[in-house]
């Protein structure tokens, strides 16, 4: 258990989620009971299978526990509908992928706009928040550039732009450096922690690299389904 | 809006196989385009056809004659404002390839009887003058060259021999539903020429046209007429103008029938082709849409990107074909106009098209839409990478 003062953002009871290989359960989270304080930056590790990502997943609102709840900034998404977590997710969740996840036909700008016609912001206000976003990742000069003409760690700093521009309750990042050379994924890092510290953003980070790993304040290590280490 | 933007962006990202697809839709609409058109032609005669006009022929045939002493009983009979009547002619001009449709007729009657073909006033007083005179449409002067006062030969086929015409006047149609390819003659000289030729063939006509005083009596006249020849040597059936012609098309319904099925398998080919780009756009993008979906974006918005794009391929391949559709039609309407003297495309031919990209644009997309919607985020995102 988290033993910070300041009240958790994210708080996870007794979750356990399996997935079926035929009529066959495949356990994959046991009874994970934990919370995460607001502006942790936690690292969750683990080997390939042992639930990590499972984990964010549930975190975020992408997929069901079969049992327990969860609660995330005072909301409780376990028993959320499809549509209203995609609503909820909207507004509360930064994702961070592996492979960035850009749009390729649309510009850096345009997708980072991308979560902001969900919003009621008008066309003004989210260019102004796209600029920002952008300029905070040091990509102020490729507005206008295309996925495909962006260098693998300009395409991750659009997806970390596109991920805080709505300013969200949480971060959520799955293997963030994973495709990344050494250089980039140094870049990133950077970006992240000065996101957790300057901007006290909760960054929830999945990981297979120590040395990526090293720079959260917090790592936890899932295996078989259950924390082993704190 | 980001939507539509995507949509547009995300049709052309595969600009070989896009263009295809949409080569492809207009082909089929085309197609489609033409075989309705032909279909249409077909009924045309049903629309033109007057319902205050009826026919009355040999009640066995339409090739065995009517005494024309029928002519006085039939014109007598109560709710006849008026009777015409004429004889199918045959006439072949210069060689065989040349045929079209050619009628001898009492000229004034049928001429009033028939207000859809319109004749300037002098031509009309000169071709009811001259008993050697005729009249021809517009497109058939167009096509032989002929101008008025030129002496134009046929070679009868019912009745054998040259016959020698002068044009008298050149008619048009009263709107562009009317035949302009048909050569109208005097049912006199016919007769004349029959009575030295061949006497038995005299004084006999293959049709009666009857012009009523209120359309509302056609069936009471209809039936009052074949009554009067009831159990005489040439009964007659006497039919209003829409049944005589439907009784043409139902003479040639298998073939209709068979192009309308030809027309709707053409769709059906075009709807698998357009499906299968869609299914294969919506295979490569599955992981695009789930980080849509991560972001919040709803299953409707994801069924509109996919619609969209659908929508954009069938609407443009339709358009393209539209376009392609009138100057092909123009050139069967000028090649094919012996069989075909009423060519051309209906806007409401138009409208079928664009109905057709309609259907075609929303069933292309429903599979997509329903994996796309249905794939669970962590499924898609996985196939990243």
């Amino acid at each position: 258990m988290n033993m910070d003062k300041t009240p958790p953002i994210v708080e996870i009871r007794n979750v356990s989620k399996s997935y079926r290989r035929g009529s066959i359960p495949i356990p994959v989270l046991t009874d994970i009971t934990f919370d995460i304080a607001k502006s942790e930056f936690l690292a969750i590790m683990g080997p390939s299978g042992s639930g990590k990502s499972t984990l964010l997943n549930l975190i975020a609102g992408i997929d069901h526990a079969d049992t327990g709840s969860i609660i995330v900034g005072g909301q409780d998404i376990t028993d959320m509908t499809e549509t209203e977590l995609a609503r909820w997710r909207s507004g509360n969740v930064g994702f961070i992928f592996q492979f960035y996840n850009l749009i390729p036909v649309l510009t850096a700008f345009e997708n980072v706009d991308l979560p902001l016609h969900l919003t009621g912001l008008s066309k003004r206000q989210r260019r102004e928040h796209v600029e920002m976003a952008l300029h905070m990742v040091n990509l102020d000069d490729r507005l206008d550039h295309y996925p495909g003409q962006l260098s693998g760690g300009e395409q991750q700093r659009v997806a970390i732009a596109r991920a805080v521009v709505i300013d969200p309750v949480i971060l959520v990042a799955d293997e963030p450096t994973g495709d990344l050379d050494r250089k980039s994924a140094e870049d990133v890092l950077n970006l992240m922690e000065r996101l957790n510290t300057e901007l006290k953003k909760t960054i929830i980070m999945v990981t297979h690299d120590p040395h990526a790993a090293q720079r959260a304040r917090v790592m936890k290590h899932l295996e078989k389904g259950v924390f082993n280490s704190i | 809006m980001i939507i539509p933007r995507m949509i547009m962006k995300n049709a052309f990202r595969r600009k070989v196989r896009t263009s295809l697809t949409i080569f492809a839709m207009a082909i089929a609409i085309l197609a489609f385009g033409l075989l309705r058109t032909v279909i249409t032609t077909w009924y045309l005669g049903l629309e033109i056809s007057s319902a205050s006009r009826l026919i009355t022929r040999n009640a066995v045939s339409l090739i065995f004659p009517l005494p024309l002493s029928y002519y006085d009983k039939i014109r007598h009979t109560l709710g006849v404002r008026e009777v015409s009547y004429g004889s199918w002619f045959g006439g072949i001009y210069i060689s065989e390839k040349n045929l079209f449709a050619s009628f001898a007729v009492e000229p004034k009657s049928y001429l009033d009887l028939y207000p859809e073909i319109v004749l300037s006033g002098p031509q009309k007083a000169d071709f009811i003058r001259d008993r050697r005179g005729f009249i021809a449409g517009r497109k058939l002067s167009e096509r032989f060259g002929w101008h008025l006062g030129d002496v134009v030969t046929l070679k009868g086929t019912i009745y054998p021999g040259n016959w020698d015409f002068v044009l008298r006047g050149i008619y048009k149609g009263r709107d562009k539903n009317i035949d302009e390819t048909q050569f109208i003659f005097h049912w006199d000289y016919l007769n004349e020429t029959v009575k030295k030729t061949f006497p038995s063939m005299a004084d006999q006509v293959g049709f009666y046209l009857i012009g009523l005083t209120d359309s509302h009596m056609s069936a009471d006249v209809a039936v009052e007429v074949d009554k009067m020849f009831k159990n005489s040597p040439a009964e007659t059936l006497t039919e209003t103008e829409k049944a005589f012609i439907m009784g043409f098309i139902s003479m040639i319904e298998a073939i209709v029938t068979v192009i309308q099925v030809v027309s709707f398998v053409v769709i059906i080919i075009i709807l698998a082709v357009v499906a299968n780009t869609m299914a294969m756009t919506t295979r490569e993008r599955i992981g695009e849409y789930a980080v849509l979906k991560t972001l919040g974006y709803s299953g409707l918005n994801i069924a509109t990107l996919i619609m969209g794009e659908a929508f954009v391929i069938s609407f443009l391949g339709s358009l393209l074909g539209i376009v392609f559709t009138f100057p092909v039609a123009h050139y069967f309407s000028t090649a094919l106009g012996t069989y075909f003297p009423v060519f051309y495309v209906k806007s409401s031919t138009v409208l079928f098209d664009l109905g057709v990209a309609a259907i075609v644009g929303v069933a292309a997309a429903v599979i997509p839409i329903r994996q796309a919607i249905h794939i669970r985020i962590a499924d898609g995102l996985r196939r990243i990478g």
